[in-house]
């Protein structure tokens, strides 16, 4: 018998501090793989966001930038104006870029920046204790709406693959989900699309990853699991929004 | 013909390649591990195909499968 799956190389064999039933680690596995598979592991340079996803130069055996809350995408810019010749991307939770980072994402994508952007939506601030995120569902309770997201209050969940698609710097703008084995093979050909669009110098490429929070939604891992079918994707559905072939 | 290979101390229990089996080889078992979580185990191995979705939807990237 042989071995047909395995641990990608630029993925670290630590342990890592997610939460069971965290999909952090889904992602970092399908990014990791994408890089392999480009053979780019040796001139990536990761740019880390404020978040879980803080920790990504502990799990990826690539060179690692960690950025201040939100600005991933203007470190990403310097580095990759710097390094043209590098393979950049930053990888971003929700409350990170479409919060704290609204500004950064927006005009780095408007730039048409040559960088790929991982955005890990998973509907609240998770690191910092469950506050609301501007992608926070109607109704959903978080430690900063107790009684459940108000829209006429708070407004309505920020769809960022849609709204970065109106830009006209945006080669590539997709949403997957990590839900079921069937969504993560959709994601793991995806997000190689969107380094393909890098590694072809075809301009920005961005990729929406719905995923769980179990501790921060107050459900056990597979409940969680199944939330992000039942609930989040017929909020943010699934599909590429922007695809330009140049 | 396949098989799987769970890191026990890698695991963290959460299940959910529990349900992504689509024989249901795999289970949870009722020891728990150095981490204090109660990893995967998988039952009645020589059924198992080898489809390895079990390791895609891992989020630990704990199982190693062989076919």
């Amino acid at each position: 018998m042989q071995q047909v799956f395995a641990r990608p190389e630029s993925l670290k064999d630590v342990q890592t501090h997610f939460c069971p039933g965290c999909q952090h680690g889904t992602v970092h596995r399908l990014v990791a793989e994408a890089l392999d598979q480009f053979g780019v592991q040796q001139k990536t340079i990761g740019v880390a966001s404020v978040g879980c996803s803080v920790f990504l130069y502990g799990y990826f055996d690539i060179d690692v930038v960690e950025a201040p809350h939100g600005r991933a995408p203007a470190v990403a810019t310097g580095v990759k104006r710097a390094r043209p010749d590098s393979f950049v991307f930053t990888y971003q939770g929700d409350g990170d870029l479409a919060a704290i980072g609204t500004a950064e994402i927006i005009h780095a994508a408007n730039r048409g920046e040559d960088i790929t952007v991982i955005f890990v939506n998973n509907t609240t601030y998770g690191m910092t204790g469950g506050q609301m995120a501007p992608t926070t569902l109607v109704g959903q309770k978080t430690s900063t709406s107790p009684y459940g997201r108000n829209k006429a209050k708070d407004g309505a969940p920020i769809r960022m693959a849609e709204v970065l698609a109106q830009l006209g710097g945006v080669a590539y703008s997709a949403r997957v989900a990590v839900d079921s084995p069937k969504h993560v093979l959709e994601a793991k050909k995806v997000i190689k699309r969107a380094f393909q669009f890098q590694a072809e110098g075809k301009g920005f490429s961005f990729v929406e990853v719905l995923s769980s929070c179990p501790t921060n939604w107050g459900m056990n891992p597979l409940a969680a699991n199944k939330r992000i079918g039942d609930e989040m994707i017929p909020y943010f559905p699934l599909g590429v929004f922007k695809n330009e072939e140049q | 013909m396949g098989r799987i290979e769970i890191d026990e101390i890698r695991c963290k229990g959460c299940g959910i390649c529990t349900v992504a089996c689509p024989k249901q080889l795999v289970k949870l078992c009722d020891k728990a591990n150095i981490q204090g979580y109660t990893p995967a185990e998988a039952v009645n191995q020589e059924l198992c195909t080898g489809c390895a979705l079990c390791a895609e939807i891992c989020p630990d990237v704990a199982i190693k499968v062989f076919r």
